[in-house]
């Protein structure tokens, strides 16, 4: 015997649970932090990125899955990854990417947004782009000695001994100097690139 | 034919042989060069990791200088790759994005400074050898063959890609490099892994990334039995000769491959001495591979390693002889 419609009492039928809501907030602050066009949202997932990647066999996610996870929010997890720290930026994906993400790019902020909020496993990465941008800004140019000898008293005390012959070779090769390059605008440099942090700040 | 010149920090110093190769042979090649007045470093690919707006305002700098320096060119000259892909980058996302441009002109202003994007093209030397100085002209210039060199030619990576102004018509097989290489007399080998990284500062981040990345270039160079690997990037020219050896060492291999700037090849084939192109700053020694065709390098101070020595006291202690020829993959 058919139910007539009537009878169906359709507040004592089993609920479906609630679809969940799209969060779309990470992906907007990853687009927004990026200078440019990235053209982020754009991602098809078809993995080319992923499959031209030198270095995606040695990344926690290949660049596709980090896509699909900042998509889905999961802001914490794409953070600390390590997959941008190993981008060696050669640019295979982006030429390569049929929606012409800038996926170099997308990897750069977040490095950025990884040092800001302090979501990183493996510190040498984060400590070189310091150190290497710390030395351009109080010079104008970057300082090689300076950069080579603290980042690896940082990070590779050990193989110190080990590199000798590299960093003895690079300074009898005159490859290398002890004495750092000033340019003479300094000080307008220190204004352009504190007014540039301002406004990124003001950005966020 | 002038340009504004941008020769970034590498040249200056690390690969100045690069630097001192371009001076000798621009004057055959009737380039002029002017050097942007007072720029300062293009962040390489660190500055943008840690603020990637600052790091458009720091390139921004360097452009807006360039930009008063326009008289008779508005041609950006780098002979560094990733020099001249982040000139070419902050103008091209600049022109792309209006709002990108404001940002970055705003922060200029603070120090006095303002961009137009568009107002200058940004080139790499090789795009200018190729396509102003050409062929011909090159080969006129030609006074020592460099017959029976076996070179690799090596484009690495920010030079072809993303390529912006499409000045490389096949980014995926590139052949300028091969070409003026031929133009030279050299035996051109066709390279597998011409477009491949050199891992960047990957050596610096991960060691065992950045080795391998290594060791497959100069293992697929030593297959092709190439005496030299040709360069045009300060950074391919640092990893691949400064790290041999340790690569070497980490995979039990026994490579020597000689990694040079093509600016030095060209300098050799237009007769100018060594010394003067920078030869003997090299790590792993290119004269071997000069010897080929008749040039000699006057020989550079070895690099001592120091040894600890051993103490009159110390007791005996038993030593393994290492073999030479041993080798292992």
């Amino acid at each position: 015997m058919a139910l007539s419609s009537a009878d169906t009492d359709l507040e004592s039928l089993p609920r479906l649970p609630e679809p969940p809501v799209a969060d779309l907030s990470f992906l907007d602050k990853v687009v927004a932090a990026t200078p440019g066009v990235p053209r982020l949202e754009m991602c098809i997932q078809c993995g080319t990125c992923g499959g031209s990647c030198p270095s995606a066999a040695d990344m926690e996610h290949t660049p596709r899955q980090i896509f699909a996870m900042i998509r889905a929010g999961m802001s914490d997890e794409v953070l600390r990854s390590n997959t941008p720290w190993f981008c060696v930026a050669c640019y295979y994906c982006m030429v390569r990417c049929p929606q012409e993400v800038h996926i170099p790019d997308v990897m750069y902020t977040l490095k950025s947004l990884a040092i800001r909020a302090g979501l990183y496993e493996n510190a040498a990465g984060p400590h070189l782009s310091q150190t290497f941008s710390g030395y351009v800004e109080k010079y104008g140019r970057s300082f090689e000695f300076g950069l080579a000898t603290r980042h690896y008293l940082r990070h590779h005390p050990i193989s110190m001994r080990g590199m000798a012959p590299l960093g003895l070779g690079m300074l009898t090769k005159d490859r290398l100097t002890f004495t750092p390059v000033r340019i003479k605008g300094l000080k307008g440099l220190k204004a352009i690139l504190a007014r540039a942090r301002e406004l990124e700040e003001a950005a966020r | 034919m002038k340009y504004i010149f941008y020769p970034g920090c590498s040249m200056e110093r690390n690969a100045r042989a690069y630097l001192d190769s371009l001076m000798a042979i621009r004057e055959p090649l009737g380039i002029e060069l002017e050097e942007i007045d007072d720029w300062n470093c293009c962040g390489a690919t660190e500055f943008m990791s840690v603020s990637p707006l600052a790091g458009h305002a720091l390139i921004g700098r360097n452009l807006a200088l360039a930009e008063q320096q326009t008289n008779g060119t508005h041609t950006v000259m780098a002979g560094c790759s990733a020099c001249y892909l982040n000139l070419a980058k902050t103008d091209h996302y600049m022109l792309e994005s209006p709002q990108l441009s404001e940002t970055i002109n705003t922060a200029l202003a603070a120090g006095g400074l303002h961009y137009t994007p568009g107002a200058l093209k940004v080139r790499h030397l090789l795009d200018v050898l190729m396509h102003d100085v050409g062929l011909e002209a090159i080969q006129r210039n030609v006074v020592r063959p460099l017959q029976g060199l076996r070179v690799a030619p090596y484009y690495g990576c920010m030079i072809l890609r993303p390529d912006f102004d499409h000045r490389f018509n096949y980014p995926e097989y590139p052949a300028q490099l091969d070409q003026i290489l031929g133009v030279l007399g050299a035996e051109v080998i066709d390279f597998p892994m011409k477009l491949d990284c050199c891992g960047g500062h990957m050596t610096q981040i991960s060691k065992p990334v950045a080795l391998e990345l290594i060791r497959r270039l100069i293992h697929a160079a030593a297959e092709y039995k190439a005496d030299m690997l040709v360069t045009l990037c300060p950074m391919c020219q640092l990893n691949l000769d400064a790290y041999q050896a340790e690569m070497n060492h980490y995979f039990h291999t026994d490579y020597h491959i000689a990694i040079t700037y093509f600016t030095q090849l060209i300098g050799l084939a237009f007769g100018k001495e060594a010394k003067e192109l920078g030869f003997g700053k090299e790590f792993v020694d290119a004269r071997p591979a000069l010897s080929r065709i008749g040039v000699q390098v006057p020989v550079t101070e070895p690099v001592a390693t120091p040894k600890p020595k051993r103490s009159k006291q110390a007791l005996p202690m038993p030593s393994l002889t290492r073999d030479k020829g041993e080798t292992r993959r």
